[in-house]
Order: structure tokens, then sequence, then C-alpha cells
């Protein structure tokens, strides 16, 4: 990671802080999850931090699998329709750099937002004795969800100069490896186990389960990588 | 080819197509150390393809382009860090205030961190940016928003500004402003504006360019191009002693002088008077014969007076296609 990486990640957090959007995921995900947390406290006596990770149609993560794309709309649509990427490419940067930065701005936001869901795993260690070891697990998991959905959004972005268009077709994408996992049970059997592995939910639900298993964060890791030499590519192919 | 013959740009042969349509044919230029180099050309000749393709935003179909003797295409980094640049309508964020986005492009473009501080002030004051350091760069005026672009361009000190369009949409006074900045960086930089407004050119560059659909149609300079278009041209207001002239009459007269080449039908001055425009043949000057046939047909002479051939002539001679003799 190089000194200019992080000054384009620096300047991008900062305009996410300049527009309402960076506000409203961090709000919405605490009140999403708040809800969920404190319903299941007092409606079912429970102290139960696995409902904040498991995915389901109504979680954090499906709250995720919206903002995502929201937040990762902008990075290069933006800068496209506003011409300003006529100005960033006259730099000496390369475009992984650009990339890059934009991303790690992305997912710092939204780390933030998933992060502060941890006032509720410390009210569970405050009242009772809290397992660390699945909170952990699933939390990991939740950021690397995060992470492969911005990198999704952000792929998107760098395909258009409209930020509308880079939103949906980022939800559309998400939200197909999101349910695809409901699908297992229609498929042939062997190819279950395929469309289990191309899903975004059950590595997930992996990981809220407590289980740190390599297969599930190669997942992760070769879709967040895969999506970003995606959009590294069409930045470079601006040039043509 | 190195940069200590001076070489700052060697475009060879840059061509550029957009799908069917050729925005660039065949362009080949160099420019030398401490040259003002004026890119010159109706809108859509392909000026800004040009200079997007010497900053290295643009990959051109064939040709290349060495920028103080780096190849672009290749190390387009290393290129760009030599380069400031200023694209059209000064595209910046709009969200950022001045000073953080003067300070954002200077680590961008590698000012060391322990001169940041004193560049910006330096490029602060030259380009008269005190004042609205503290402000968000949407709320400027299109002339400062102007002048932020240069300063962004110019943060790094690089030996060759580009600067595409820097006057378009500014009021005469910060035209004449940015004028004398241009002229002032000229002294220790090479600097390659384009722009469609004739007086401009001729104001700053001391080397004009005419590109027209892609192609090079001139290369000189301003005051070789303005004498380019050969001969010169009378103007002549006539007026009648009694009564009406018969335009077409007088017209015909004119065009027998000897040495005129075209009779043009002009502008009078009131009722009852008569303009042309005529042309001399190369070398002549007809204001004598075209003052005696005045006298023979007992008309009166408003005005006779002769104009040198200007650079604007000269322009639409070459880019409407009345193509020139000689020189491509």
């Amino acid at each position: 990671m190089t000194a200019k990486t992080i000054a384009i990640a620096r300047r991008e957090f900062r305009a996410l802080f300049d527009s309402p959007v960076a506000y409203i995921v961090i709000v919405a995900f605490l009140l999403v999850t708040g809800w969920m947390f404190f319903s299941t406290l007092f409606l079912r006596e429970r102290a139960d931090l696995r409902v904040l990770f498991t995915p389901s149609l109504f979680s954090p993560a499906m709250l995720l699998l919206i903002f995502a794309p929201a937040i990762s709309m902008r990075a290069v649509a933006e800068e496209r329709k506003s011409g300003t990427i006529e100005l960033l490419t006259s730099m000496p940067v390369r475009d992984w750099e650009v990339v890059l930065g934009k991303f790690l701005a992305d997912f710092a936001l939204t780390a933030a937002a998933v992060l502060s869901t941890l006032v509720y795993a410390i009210t569970v260690a405050c009242i009772g004795d809290l397992d660390w070891g699945p909170v952990i697990s699933g939390y990991l998991g939740m950021l690397l969800f995060a992470a492969s959905l911005l990198a999704i959004g952000l792929m998107c972005s760098s395909w258009t100069d409209n930020q509308i268009v880079a939103f949906i077709v980022a939800l559309l994408i998400g939200a197909c490896l999101y349910v695809i996992s409901w699908l297992q049970f229609f498929v042939p059997d062997f190819i279950a186990p395929l469309v289990d592995y191309v899903s975004l939910s059950s590595h997930l639900s992996n990981m809220a389960r407590g289980v740190l298993d390599t297969r599930d964060l190669l997942y992760y890791f070769t879709l967040i990588g895969g999506a970003l030499f995606i959009a590294e590519r069409s930045m470079a192919h601006q040039h043509a | 080819m190195t940069e200590k013959d001076g070489l700052m740009i060697d475009a060879r042969s840059l061509t550029k197509d957009f799908g069917p349509t050729r925005a660039l044919a065949d362009l080949s230029f160099r420019v030398k150390r401490g040259e003002i180099l004026g890119f010159l050309g109706p809108n859509g000749a392909g000026k800004t393809t040009a200079m997007r393709i010497l900053t290295g935003y643009l990959r051109p179909t064939r040709g290349s382009v060495h920028v103080c003797g780096i190849p672009v295409a290749e190390r387009p980094v290393e290129a760009r860090r030599r380069i400031g640049y200023l694209p059209e309508n000064a595209p910046l964020y709009d969200e950022m205030m001045v000073i953080d986005f003067l300070r954002y492009t200077a680590e961008l473009r590698e000012v060391p961190p322990a001169e940041r501080d004193r560049r910006l002030a330096t490029i602060g004051k030259r380009c008269g940016l005190a004042e609205v350091l503290g402000k968000d760069i949407g709320q400027l005026s299109k002339g400062y928003r102007q002048r932020v672009g240069l300063a962004q361009a110019m943060i790094h000190d690089p030996d060759l500004l580009i600067l595409d369009e820097p006057t378009s949409g500014l009021d005469p006074n910060q035209i004449v402003e940015i004028r004398e900045l241009v002229k002032e960086l000229g002294k220790d930089k090479t600097v390659i504006l384009s722009t469609h407004i004739l007086p401009e050119v001729q104001a700053t560059c001391n080397r004009i360019l005419i590109v027209n659909e892609g192609r090079l149609v001139a290369d000189d300079r301003p005051e070789a191009l303005s004498g380019r278009a050969s001969g010169a041209s009378i103007r002549l207001v006539l007026k009648a002693r009694e009564g009406e002239l018969d335009a077409a009459e007088v017209g015909e007269a004119l065009g027998g002088i000897e040495g005129i080449r075209e009779v043009q039908k002009a502008e009078g001055e009131g009722a009852g008077t008569l303009g042309f425009v005529l042309r001399d043949s190369a070398g002549a000057d007809s204001r004598e014969a075209v003052f005696g046939a005045a006298v023979d047909h007992s008309w009166i002479v408003l005005d006779l007076h002769r104009e040198q051939v200007s650079l604007e002539d000269t322009f639409r001679r070459l880019t409407l296609g009345e193509q020139e003799g000689g020189e491509g």
C-alpha cells in the first residue's frame, strides 16, 4: 500500500461524510441491529448475538446488501460524471492505487457501522458470560461479507457514469449471490455444493456459527480480489 | 529525443479513432523547452483529444508521444510527474475546500511533505487564491475555479503545462489575468494551451499549431501566420453625388480595375452609400487605382483604407476548406 492510496482513501472517506450517506448508514445500522438484539433479549429473554450475524430475510446482512451498493455506487461513476477522473488520471497515480484507495474508504465507513454494534456485545458481556469466539468470527464474517459487496459495488461503479445504474446492478449481483443458497434444495444433488459454495450467505452462516474455515475466507478474498481486479481493468480500459 | 536537446514533446503520427470517427489523423509535432504553444482549431477539431493523448489519459490508436524523452504510453506515471494538466472546464471536487484540494493534489503529485506548505503558499499567492482557500470549490465563481485548476496543475512545479481552454467562460478581466499568468509561466516552463479564441494565441503564444478535422494544417509563429494569407483587403465606402448608385454597375467598374482580384459587397454607412471589400492580388496596392476610378466616375469616397489580413483570416481559410497551396 502506498502513501497515495492512503491519500485517496482519506479524501474518499471525507467525501462520504460530506454527503448524508455515511450518517444514514451508521444510524440505520445501529437502529436495526439494536431492534433485533433487544427484541430477542426481551421477548425470548435471551441475550443472543448470533441473530446479528446469521443471514436471513431480515437481518443486518440484508441491510448491508442494500447499503453496500449505496456506499460504493459513487466511487468511480461520480468521477466519470463530473470529469474529475481525467484530473485524477493525469496525476502520477496508478489505476490500482485509485481502486484500492476508494475501496478502503468505503470499507472503513462500513466497518465503522458494523463495529458500532459492538456496544451490544459489550452489553451482553456485562450482563453475563459471553463466549467471544463466535462473536469474533461473526464480526469477521460480517466484515468480509460487507467487503465483498463493496468490491462488487465498486466494480459496477467503474462500468458507468450513472450512479443509479451502478447501484441497481450491484444490488442485483449481491442479491443473487445472497439468495442462491436457498436454491440448493431445488437443484440436482451434484450442483448443490457448488450453489452452496458461490453463495455469499452460506459462508456468512458458517462464520456466524463460530466456524472459522479457510474455505470461507478463501471465498471472500477471491470475490473481493476478483471484483477489484475487474474494476482496475475497466479503469484502465477508459484510456483506450 | 532527449531532454538535453530541450525537446519537451515529441509527438509522432498520432492517430486516434473513436469507433468509425477519426479524431486525429497523423498529427506530428515537436515542442521545445520554453515555448508557449497555442493549439488552435474550431470546436471538434481534435484539440482535446490531442491533449488527452499527451497526458496519457487516452492512448493513441497509432503513433507515439515522448514527454521529456519518456514514452507516455509505456511509462505513463513517470511522464505524468513532469506534466501539469488542466482539463477542459476545470473538473474539480466541488465538495472539497480549496486548501484541502490543493493539499490532496500536492500529495498525489508527489510534492515532498516538507515542502508542501511552502509550495501551497507560493502557488496560492501566484494564482491569487489567498482569500478563497477556506471556501468549498463548489461555491467558487468560474474564474476562481479556473485558477484552482491552474494551481493544481502547477503545484509540483512541472516542466510542462498543458492547459485545455484555460480561459473559456471567463469574463474579459479574468481572461487578461489568466493570459498574464500564462505568459509569466512561459518564462521558465513549456506551456501548451488550446483555444478557439484567436486573440488569445496572438496575445500569449510564440508558436501556433492549427488543427482542423484532426489534421495539422499550420505550424508557425503568429506573425508569420498573419502574413500568410496573401495580399490585403481594401475597405471602400462610396456615395453618389446625386441620387443613388447602382451597386451592380459600381461593382463591375471596380472589378475592372487592374490588381483587384475580388469585389465583395459590404455594409455601407447609411442611406445612399455603398460599401465594398476589395481583395488585392498578392503584393499589389490598388488604392491609387481605386481612387482614380472614383474620380473618373465622380463617386464621393467616404472611406478608403487598407486592412492587413489578420490571423483570423488565415484561420478561416485554413479551417473552412479553402486550402492554401504548399504546406498542409
